[in-house]
């Protein structure tokens, strides 16, 4: 629809002062859109939360008490008390504190792993989409193939190969299981991008492959691959739960999907310690909650504009 | 506007040439090769606006990209300046500031997400000219945005159709090419904007020396605005004059036909073909033509003596010289006859 | 031709309600067509054609506001029970919209689209009635039978547009309304289509409204022609004599938009207007078109004009053709 705009700009500006101008008002009618959004709002406060107690986690509770050698003096699987707001698991360590401290492990895995699958996907995407021949199917079909790994055996075959099973091998392997999805995705929007006649123009104009793709290609990807990448982070934080549930993550590594491996074997169920088992398990619900909230959000705040264009 | 005699000329040394060009698509699913464009011979001159006419599937597209060096012939070639084009990355760069290209739908050839400026600023700025702003200001102006400065910072959807192919415009400018190709440049717009976009092209022509061809279906705009006239069906040319020769005195039978269903010309009866344009996976034997011909299915040709021609010879190409030429078995080999 | 015509629209206003306020895209239309006629709309974008269209079968948003009257043979589409809207709608009046081409369903074979309708609004209609009137529709539109059995991708665009007036026809609408049927096709196509469609209404005479904004289409197949511009008709007569000689300077711009091939006098002479066509929701003051008009007078931005008698069963909006108004 066309509106009259009212912007005078002075002589002589500079292109950047342009360019900065227009992206703070583009990100001044996000934010006014995204915040007119309840579900997105609840999202981010949740995810706040969270945020700020993992980042603050050293300053409540000291590294220390998760050392299982510092607290053999403590009673085992004490329920909830003045001392141990969310008792005590089976070796004593208070489970808030290892919650708290959870929370980093959980949000750290699942922001690296996504990283890596976002960029990965976008590339690859991106590059599938834009590159017809030889090139584009082959990157075709090695996002096919890395779709169908499913991620548990390979955590196996990878802790094998490697040697360990540490922090960085499940961030290896969740980002390696969940970037096809994004490339797939991408490289739809790309090959509807890639059909509208301004890539053409760009292309007369002189630009180069990789100026289309970064000019003209990504600018009008990356929205979707950012509301995309929320939901995958929730995917992540769910599969490094399981894996660390199935005991196949790191054991030196307090994430709330290892809370929950060893609660049920320190037989946590059986003996009704509800507050080992519960709280890692909320938690993992409320993350997840907030991310798919906050990316749902993005797509419908985000959707709009590409619908229009 | 008064009245002025055709600016260019192709007796000096031609701009732009095609020789015996031929591009070939792969068919789709099992069907033969698409021949999109069978032999084409072209001159265009320095300052010459020329009109590529003919309906969808006759070439005139592939024509224009292959003139851009978007599409690369299976045989033929096409000179720019009397050299070859240069298919290679920066052979083809360099080309890029001398041959510019306006796309038929302004909304489309936007991207959404640049402002004004940076979309006038795109060429120069993969080129790496200098004075960026003021390449921008000036080609801005020159395309009729004036003031230029008030236009930076708006979108192309806060634009009208009209502002809108004058950034392309612009954006085409600010390279300062020497011809510029143009698809369809007023089909989207709003009939009452239509005379000013073409007026600027008129404008531009006399002011900046610029080539045009221009590609369209609609001969109402070739009378407005364009010297010669190219006729083209499935392929190949054929009909090749002034514009003042081949609409005053079309040769072609379907020539004929297309100037006779333009609504304006009640004076002539209508011929409406039967049937679409054919495949071009799916050339027709002889003259391309004569399934649909007027003249051969009215027994035109066979009173001429040559309908069997018209079934199974093939006409020459037409040359890209020689004044006015039409590709038909009735019609004399060399000049056509002088219009009363 | 009855005395009561089959689409009649009465002082027909439609508001938008936008974010921005209240956007007039109709401000009082009043036409009539009657059984048999061939009424042309010429207009530009944001004239209000488009609008006229969805509101004849009250296909018009939720956020639009729609005062006078829409009379289909007499009876008031803005008031039908919706019961009757329905079995009114393609089976009384039908449309074939603009960009047409991308309105069939790319899954569904040609001939399974063409039997919806028909079985939608005749409760008799048995499976093998149903194919042989889609026979016989394929067979007016000049397409082969065995077309029923394609699907969408493997038809041209002249035949999809084809196969979009047999959808039109498919409940035998006494009112038939095409909305630029022709833009998009080639020339030779649109001459086929035109044909077609003028040969349809006059054989079964039917009520059309033909709207495009190509004013040479519409000056050589209707009887009568409107032209629109800012919601409001503001030339209104006989097509040959609209053509010929436009009274209205909006008018004589747009036939002269589409030059004469042969007249010197547009060689190397593009004609056409200043600026462009206006925003509904941002109309200048008195009549709309005087920023553009190059016939204007010191009086235009303060007199909002109605239609004015214009010579034989013509009337424009125009204080030129008004010899009363003093223009000094």
């Amino acid at each position: 629809m066309r509106r009259a705009s009212t912007v005078t700009t002075p002589k002589k500006l500079s292109p950047y002062a342009i360019a900065r101008m227009r992206r703070k008002k583009s990100l001044q009618r996000f934010a006014q859109a995204f915040f007119g959004q309840p579900a997105g709002v609840i999202g981010l406060v949740i995810l706040s939360v969270f945020v700020l107690l993992a980042v603050s986690a050293p300053l409540l509770f000291d590294r220390e008490m998760l050392d299982i050698t510092e607290t053999l003096g403590n009673e085992s699987l004490e329920p909830p008390n003045g001392d141990f707001w969310l008792g005590t698991d089976e070796n004593g360590r208070s489970i808030l504190a290892v919650l708290v401290w959870g929370a980093r492990a959980s949000l750290v895995v699942g922001l690296a792993a996504s990283l890596i699958s976002m960029v990965l996907g976008t590339l690859i995407g991106i590059g599938s989409g834009h590159y017809t021949g030889l090139a584009g199917s082959a990157l075709q079909r090695l996002t096919d193939w890395f779709l169908v790994i499913p991620f548990i055996p390979l955590v196996v075959v990878l802790a094998a190969v490697l040697g360990q099973r540490g922090l960085g091998t499940i961030v290896l392997v969740l980002g390696v299981t969940s970037w096809p999805g994004t490339a797939r995705l991408v490289r739809a929007q790309t090959l509807s991008v890639e059909g509208r006649p301004y890539l053409e123009r760009a292309k007369v104009l002189g630009d180069s492959d990789w100026q289309q793709m970064t000019k003209h290609v990504l600018p009008n990807v990356m929205p979707l691959v950012i509301a995309n990448t929320t939901l995958t982070v929730a995917i992540v934080i769910l599969s490094e739960t399981t894996l660390a549930f199935l005991g196949l993550g790191d054991p030196f590594l307090d994430s709330w999907g290892t809370m929950l491996d060893k609660a049920t074997g320190a037989g946590a169920a059986s003996t009704g310690a509800w507050w080992y088992l519960l709280p890692p398990g909320i938690c993992v619900i409320l993350v997840v909650l907030a991310f798919t909230l906050i990316g749902r959000t993005l797509e419908v705040v985000l959707n709009p504009r590409l619908g229009s264009e | 506007m008064s009245e002025r005699a055709a600016v260019g000329s192709v007796a000096s040394e031609p701009v732009i040439e095609v020789d015996d060009l031929v591009v070939t698509f792969r068919g789709r699913r099992g069907g033969g090769t698409a021949r999109a464009l069978d032999g084409v011979n072209l001159a265009v001159g320095r300052g010459e606006i020329v009109a590529l006419v003919g309906e969808s599937g006759c070439g005139k597209t592939t024509l224009a990209r292959s003139i851009l060096g978007l599409e690369r012939p299976a045989s033929g070639e096409v000179r720019f300046q009397g050299e070859p084009l240069g298919y290679g990355g920066r052979a083809l760069k360099a080309y890029r500031r001398r041959v510019q290209l306006v796309l038929q739908d302004p909304t489309g050839s936007l991207n959404p997400r640049q402002t004004v400026y940076e979309a006038v600023a795109e060429g120069p700025r993969v080129h790496r000219m200098a004075d960026e702003s003021g390449r921008v200001v000036q080609a801005l102006s020159q395309a009729g945005i004036r003031p230029p400065e008030r236009f930076f910072l708006r979108y192309p959807h806060e634009l009208s159709g009209g502002q809108r192919q004058r950034v392309v415009i612009a954006g085409a400018l600010a390279l300062n090419p020497e011809v510029i190709v143009a698809d369809e440049p007023v089909s989207s717009l709003d009939a009452s904007v239509r005379g000013e976009i073409l007026a600027l092209l008129l404008q531009l022509r006399e002011e900046l020396e610029l080539t045009l061809l221009v590609v369209t279906h609609d001969l109402g705009l070739a009378w407005n605005i364009a010297d010669r006239l190219v006729v083209m069906y499935l392929g190949r040319v054929v009909e090749d004059g002034t514009t003042e020769q081949v609409l005053n005195n079309p040769q072609h039978p379907y020539t004929k036909a297309l100037l006779s269903v333009v609504p304006e010309m009640e004076q002539v009866e209508s011929i409406v073909l039967t049937g679409e344009t054919p495949d071009c996976a799916r050339i027709p034997t002889g003259c391309r033509f004569h399934p649909r011909c007027p003249a051969y299915a009215s027994g035109e040709a066979e009173a001429a003596g040559i309908a069997d021609d018209c079934r199974s010879r093939e006409l020459p190409i037409l040359g890209a010289t020689g004044g006015h030429r039409a590709a038909c078995w009735l019609v004399p080999a060399g000049d056509a006859p002088i219009p009363r | 031709m009855s005395d009561v015509a089959a689409l009649e629209l009465r002082d027909v206003h439609v508001t938008y309600r936008t974010r921005e306020g209240p956007v007039p895209a109709v401000r009082g239309v009043d036409l009539s067509v009657f059984a048999g006629e061939v009424v042309g709309v010429a207009g530009e974008s944001g004239c209000g054609k488009s609008t006229i269209v969805s509101t004849i079968l009250r296909l018009f948003p939720a956020s639009a506001t729609v005062t006078g009257e829409v009379l289909l043979g007499g009876e008031n589409v803005l008031t039908m029970r919706w019961g009757r809207m329905r079995a009114v709608r393609w089976g009384v009046a039908s449309v074939v919209f603009q960009g047409a081409l991308h309105s069939l369903n790319p899954i569904q074979r040609i001939g399974t689209q063409l039997v919806e309708p028909i079985f939608l609004h005749d409760k008799l209609a048995t499976d093998n009635s149903a194919a042989t009137k889609v026979r016989t529709l394929l067979e007016q539109v000049g397409l082969p039978a065995r077309h029923a059995d394609a699907y969408p991708h493997q038809l041209s665009g002249g035949q999809k547009q084809r196969v979009m007036i047999a959808l039109a026809l498919a409940c035998d609408p006494q009112v038939l309304i095409c909305d630029e049927p022709t833009t998009a096709l080639d020339v030779m196509v649109q001459a086929q289509i035109l044909e077609l469609l003028i040969g349809i209404a006059r054989e079964r005479s039917m009520a059309m409204l033909l709207i495009s904004h190509d004013l040479s289409v519409l000056g050589t197949s209707c009887d009568r022609v409107a032209v629109m511009y800012a919601g409001r008709i503001i030339e209104h007569g006989p097509a040959r004599a609209i053509f010929d000689w436009p009274e209205h300077p909006y008018t004589r711009a747009l036939s002269s938009a589409f030059p004469t091939i042969g007249d010197a006098a547009s060689r190397y002479a593009p004609s056409g207007l200043p600026g462009d066509p206006p925003f509904p929701g941002d109309l200048p003051s008195g009549c709309p078109f005087h920023p553009r008009c190059p016939s204007a007078l010191p009086v235009c931005p303060t007199v909002d004009v109605k239609l004015l008698p214009a010579g034989p069963g013509r009337t424009a909006a125009c204080v030129l053709v008004d010899q009363s108004v003093p223009t000094r």
